[in-house]
């Protein structure tokens, strides 16, 4: 209950702040969660991290949905230490020209999450200090975790869902 | 300046920088970590570190395999509490299912954490020994790793990977010899780390190679997202268990300690005084224990709970169950979820998307490990090398987390 209305506040905050770049809001397990704009996302992050005590930034990742308009979703899990509140934070961008503004000038902890991303899902940060490959080879020449490339061999049809009644 | 070149000051070759492969496979770095250095003498100037060795796309893989397979794959991230990452999965996959766990299985896997931060403690600390010199220390305690693994064996049948647990609770309960050995350990363990902290702790030597070195700011410690006992030496009392419980960590009394200066010596002291809470909340655990129901050992929920073998061969329900779970067809809610657990590095997270298919959409593990380390590199310049590779020691890095 005590977290819903902390959860009320922020969102109120947040809208005040950014009016209609705060969208798509709900409360999975009770963590806020919400899209927002690569335009708008570092001044969304140093607003949460100076003025609402988001000071930690716990995770930024990505995900997939191949065929949609703004097919990479990257996400961000800031935490309030002080109030015991977590926040999520998701940008959707284009599969095609997968940029976004790098949160390194906002946390330095954040330079390997995003070397992490580019290397498995290809997002480019922009103004990131080093974005390189941090796990795979330098010349691997593909981002693996995007969905059209397969874990196994693709013609293997035993383990093809059509096949289990989905 | 590009860090993969050595740099010439000038042409006087009394100037000239020194290009140091440390690693990847360095018998000083326990593990497979590549730095390359500059040194200028023996004080390092810049450092590059590489990582990926040991990648094993644990995340795409996971995107292929039923919930319940994705169990041993955590095993192997931090293989030094391995426990801990098995536990923090199903209570992922649970809090996605809205499953409730019984009081008597939330402290057996209390318990089971317990143990394994200690043996996780254990490793670090006796190694930060081992790299200023004392091997004793790490002969000497290393030995109660190995008495916490036979509890291991005794509850789950394997050591080191221990794939423990089940998604719904344990897979069998612990039995009398398990109790036994638990008892026993808590008999014995607290005398010998008394004895390693006699050896060390009050040590001018050791003093003398941690205290002040690779001193760390709160803020600089919150700025690079540093969790786990690294944050909390510096000062920030952080403890996912408090902040955040799980797995009924409220029920406890136990203290967080916190350091002050972030240095190596309040590295080791913070773990040390972790095992001595952690031995604490054993203790209170096994007290708790003893007013539950007896026999309890996973939640009430065959639909998520692998059923025994015997009942899947002769009765038609488990079997049914048994193929649905082993196929992946159980019917879990399309959301996505996080869940946060205090792994022996810091906040080991899950963040699961599910999207109602045989497999997770996609599972993003928060690696301690991986987040911590990006700041050795630059925190070692200027650093002498020898303290470098205890600064290593002490930032407990593991391979297996590291990389995934």
């Amino acid at each position: 209950m005590e977290e819903t209305t902390l959860n009320n506040d922020i969102h109120v905050k947040l809208t005040e702040k950014f009016g209609e770049k705060v969208t798509a809001v709900s409360e999975p397990y009770g963590l806020l969660t919400f899209v927002t704009y690569k335009d708008v996302i570092i001044n969304v992050l140093s607003h949460l991290k100076e003025d609402l005590k988001f000071n930690f930034l716990t995770d930024i990742t990505a995900v997939h949905y191949p065929g949609k308009d703004h097919g990479i979703a990257v996400v961000y899990h800031l935490h309030n230490m002080v109030e015991k509140v977590r926040i999520r934070i998701k940008v959707f961008i284009s599969e095609q020209n997968p940029t976004i503004p790098t949160a390194t000038t906002v946390w330095k902890g954040a330079n390997w999450m995003e070397r992490e991303t580019y290397d498995l899902f290809g997002v480019k940060f922009e103004g990131h200090p080093d974005l390189r490959r941090i796990l795979n080879m330098d010349d691997l020449g593909v981002h693996p975790m995007l969905k059209q490339y397969p874990l196994e061999d693709p013609n293997r049809v035993d383990k093809k869902d059509e096949f289990f009644g989905r | 300046m590009n860090h993969n070149h050595p740099v010439f000051t000038d042409n006087d070759p009394q100037s000239e920088l020194v290009t140091l492969n440390l690693g990847p496979t360095h018998p000083a770095t326990h593990g497979v970590f590549q730095n390359v250095l500059q040194l200028d003498g023996e004080r390092i100037v810049s450092g590059v570190s590489t990582i990926g060795y040991i990648h094993r796309a644990f995340e795409k893989i996971a995107e292929h395999r039923p919930f319940y397979q994705i169990t041993p794959l955590t095993d192997r991230l931090n293989y030094c509490s391995s426990p801990i990452n098995n536990m923090g999965w199903h209570m992922t996959v649970e809090k996605l299912l809205n499953i409730q766990m019984p009081k008597r299985v939330d402290y057996l896997r209390v318990i089971v954490m317990e143990l394994s931060r200690i043996a996780d403690h254990i490793i670090c600390n006796t190694i930060i020994g081992q790299d200023t010199g004392a091997t004793t220390t790490f002969l000497y305690l290393f030995q109660f790793r190995e008495h916490i693994y036979e509890i291991f064996e005794e509850v789950c049948g394997a050591r080191l990977t221990t794939n423990i647990g089940r998604i719904g609770g344990f897979e069998r309960d612990f039995n009398d010899i398990a109790f036994a050995k638990i008892d026993k350990f808590l008999k014995e363990f607290p005398k010998a780390l008394k004895e390693f902290e006699n050896l060390l702790t009050r040590n001018r030597i050791f003093i003398d190679r941690t205290a002040g070195v690779a001193e760390v700011t709160k803020e600089t410690a919150l700025e690079y997202s540093w969790t786990g006992p690294l944050l909390r030496a510096t000062g920030v009392d952080y403890d996912v268990r408090v902040s955040d419980p799980y797995s009924s960590y409220q029920d406890f009394d136990f203290e967080v300690p916190v350091g002050t200066s972030g240095d190596i010596y309040d590295r080791y002291l913070v773990r040390n005084e972790e095992m001595w809470q952690s031995v604490r909340i054993i203790e209170q655990a096994l007290v708790k224990l003893k007013t539950e129901p007896k026999g309890i050992f996973h939640a009430d929920v065959p639909e998520f709970y692998l059923p025994p073998k015997q009942e899947v061969y002769n009765n038609m329900e488990a079997l049914i169950y048994h193929f649905k779970i082993v196929m992946g067809e159980i019917d879990a809610p399309k959301a996505e979820v996080y869940h946060a657990v205090e792994g022996g590095n810091g906040e080991l997270g899950f963040y699961l998307i599910n999207d109602g298919g045989r497999t997770p959409y996609r599972l993003h593990f928060r690696r301690p490990s991986f987040i911590n380390y990006q700041m050795f590199a630059p925190m070692s310049e200027g650093m002498l090398l020898s303290d470098a590779i205890i600064n290593m020691s002490s930032m407990n890095i593991i391979a297996g987390e590291l990389d995934a």
